[in-house]
């Protein structure tokens, strides 16, 4: 689950990092209000959305007059924004932080990662902060310093240093970077966190170290104990057809293709959508029913599949292993009853009672397309969507 | 031979009474696993599908001999309950569960790194479908009738794509030693690398097919390894061709979120390093076959 920056940086404010004064805003009102409240004579009007690189898709802006905060706010509330990270569709800015401008002296890199390769969390700090970390890694590796700890026994005092003194700071600084580095740390290690990214972390004309943007990712799998971080969550940011998914129990990922797809199990899933792409067709979702694949549910993921006003074709690959084919047969005969399905629909079941669900599928008097194999059933639902375009034309 | 698990191995399973534990516990009986009991603290002394409960792995290891374990109790007390197996001195141990926080299991892979090499269990998993050593014993909650027995390994993420290339390969007449699922989150207990290692030391396996997927550094690392010490062909599939960067695909470790974690790139470091590709999820069973017939 991932948080907004004003978020981030207010469960990290309580962990004794220092940020710049700064206020949330709704409405280009709001914003002109925090602007009083905050004084001084430079705000950053910063959309929130979740994803970086915001500043490159024109979602910060400095103001110097109260009338360019409420232009920049008016300009930023309800536009979508591009990333990279966000994919051609965008975000869409719904909330503003409004920030005190802060006097850049120097800007630094600095982040907490979980490393899959030694199973440990690894602390991450360059001296060339405002790039993003990829460019980063990928133009001068050397300029990365590569800290890993131990989450048994947690981050050392040494360890902080040896990182504040990669990050080149003076000796005056080396205290304040120690006590903002082991903050961080017992936020990522208090929170579940998965990712932890200060880009940059700045050095401000008063000597201070600011985190002027924070970026926090949670464990999905650990939320059932950190309540705080999940009542933090922004269903404005994610994909509606993923967070009804979710709220179904269902695990779903929207796709760019025309051949919607039910699969159970991630790993076969993913195998199926391979398939698809391979006989020369675009998987329109990702669609995990899980091992149950009750009737019940498999009537829900029909109707999230064909939510999805662009899909040609549905391709449904079951292997049952605990359940039965029967039994998933009886529930997509049911569903598509139910549903009036109008586009072609193509099943694939095996496994368990393989010869029974088959049976129930022939004798249901649908039109259902049915195949043996993996690959006959990616070859037929490629051909049944590229009929329906061409009927189209 | 096999490996993990045979016939004689002593099985108990931690969340035996509930009813997951107990559906899965039956199962496997049925299927032939030597289950010689389960635990569910507070219940110690009752009987359960014809076999003891016991309070502690402790007692289990102490009264009936247990060997390994299958774990189906709930994500937050999951991780609790794999150290328990490892400190009773349990020598193999499966976690179904899924949805462990990353946090207990860096904690677990840490408790387990104590114990000397040879006395380490060995844990696959979380979010696994478990171990099968066909027409032996069956350590998880796969449907056993698809597996036949025979010389090839299989070591893989996930479930049904593991359901899906031991079916094509028995439709083939191809059979498996053990197949083992090492699960779908970002640390697990071994890696395929790990299970590599006991597969090249099996006498009876003579090939081994990896079933990797998108995310994690676990299949290059596993080629690496094959390249360097295994007499014994390794066949690949890689699953995630069309999934997008950035985006979590049902397993929590499915995400691309460096370089080299996508299909493509897995599959070409793979190529480079002499292992044979599965050109498609649906020819799994004829490249073992073709692989076979050249031994």
């Amino acid at each position: 689950m991932d948080i907004h920056e004003y978020q981030a940086k207010e469960l990290l404010a309580g962990y004794g990092v220092k940020i710049a004064e700064g206020g949330l805003a709704y409405s280009p009102e709001e914003a002109v209000q925090r602007a009083r409240e905050i004084g001084g004579n430079v705000w950053a009007v910063k959309a929130q959305i979740h994803s970086g690189a915001r500043g490159k898709a024109g979602g910060i802006k400095i103001c110097l007059t109260h009338d360019e905060v409420e232009a920049a706010a008016e300009a930023l509330l309800g536009r979508k924004l591009v990333t990279h990270q966000t994919g051609p569709a965008g975000k869409v800015c719904g909330r503003l932080y409004i920030e005190a401008g802060t006097n850049i002296v120097k800007e630094l890199y600095f982040s907490f990662l979980v490393d899959r390769s030694s199973e440990r969390i690894v602390m991450v700090g360059s001296a060339q902060g405002g790039m993003e970390i990829e460019d980063l890694a990928a133009n001068n590796p050397d300029a990365l310093t590569k800290i890993y700890i131990s989450p048994a026994v947690g981050l050392q005092d040494y360890q902080a240093r040896e990182m504040a003194f990669a990050l080149g700071l003076d000796a005056a600084l080396i205290s304040q970077a120690v006590k903002t580095i082991k903050g961080c740390y017992r936020a990522l290690r208090d929170l579940d966190a998965s990712m932890l990214e200060i880009n940059p972390l700045v050095i401000n004309g008063n000597n201070e170290l600011i985190a002027l943007d924070a970026k926090m990712g949670f464990d999905d799998n650990a939320l059932f104990r950190q309540h705080k971080v999940a009542e933090l969550r922004d269903k404005t940011q994610e994909d509606p057809r993923e967070t009804a998914a979710g709220d179904r129990g269902l695990s779903y990922v929207g796709l760019d293709g025309d051949i919607g797809c039910m699969i159970n199990g991630a790993g076969l899933a993913m195998a199926t959508m391979d398939m698809i792409k391979l006989a020369g067709g675009e998987p329109a979702n990702f669609l995990d029913v899980g091992g149950g694949a009750s009737a019940e549910r498999t009537e829900k993921a029909f109707r999230l599949v064909l939510a999805d006003k662009g899909v040609k074709a549905m391709l449904v690959n079951i292997f049952a292993g605990i359940n039965r084919c029967d039994w998933i047969a009886e529930g997509v005969v049911e569903a598509v009853k139910k549903i009036d399905m109008k586009i072609p629909l193509i099943v694939r079941l095996s496994g368990t009672n393989v010869e029974e669900g088959r049976r129930i599928i022939a004798e249901s008097g649908l039109p259902i397309i049915t195949a043996d194999t993996l690959a006959e059933a990616a070859e037929k639902a490629v051909k049944a969507r590229n009929e329906v375009v061409a009927n189209e034309r | 031979m096999a490996i993990l698990i045979n016939e004689t191995t002593r099985i108990i399973v931690q969340g035996f009474t509930g009813k997951i534990g107990s559906f899965h516990a039956q199962d496997m009986i049925n299927y032939g696993s030597n289950v010689v009991g389960g635990i569910t603290p507070g219940k110690g002394g009752q009987t359960h599908l014809d076999r003891p409960v016991f309070n502690t792995v402790k007692e289990a290891v102490n009264e009936v001999g247990a060997e390994a374990s299958i774990i189906f109790v709930p994500p937050a007390f999951a991780a609790d309950s794999i150290m328990e197996a490892a400190d009773a001195g349990i020598k193999y141990c499966v976690a179904v569960t899924d949805g462990i926080p990353t946090q207990d299991m860096m904690k677990v892979k840490t408790f387990l790194r104590r114990f000397p090499k040879e006395e380490r269990m060995v844990l696959t998993g979380p979010n696994c479908a478990g171990t099968i050593s066909p027409g032996r014993a069956m350590l998880g909650i796969m449907p056993g009738h698809i597996y036949k027995q025979g010389n090839v390994g299989i070591v893989g993420r996930s479930g049904t794509l593991g359901y899906e290339a031991a079916d094509q390969m028995k439709a083939l007449g191809i059979g498996v030693s053990t197949s083992v699922g090492i699960g779908g989150d970002p640390i697990n207990g071994s890696s395929h690398r790990d299970i590599l290692e006991i597969f090249e030391q099996d006498p009876e396996t003579k090939v081994v097919i990896m079933i990797g997927e998108i995310g994690g550094p676990q299949e290059v690392e596993a080629g690496l390894y094959a390249k360097e010490h295994m007499t014994k062909p390794l066949i690949a599939y890689i699953a995630g061709l069309t999934a997008p960067e950035g985006r979590r695909m049902g397993h929590a470790g499915a995400i691309i979120s460096s370089a080299g974690e996508s299909a493509a790139e897995k599959v070409a470091i793979l190529k480079e390093l002499g292992v044979t590709i599965c050109p498609t999820p649906a020819a799994m069973g004829e490249t073992v076959a073709a692989v076979l017939a050249k031994l």
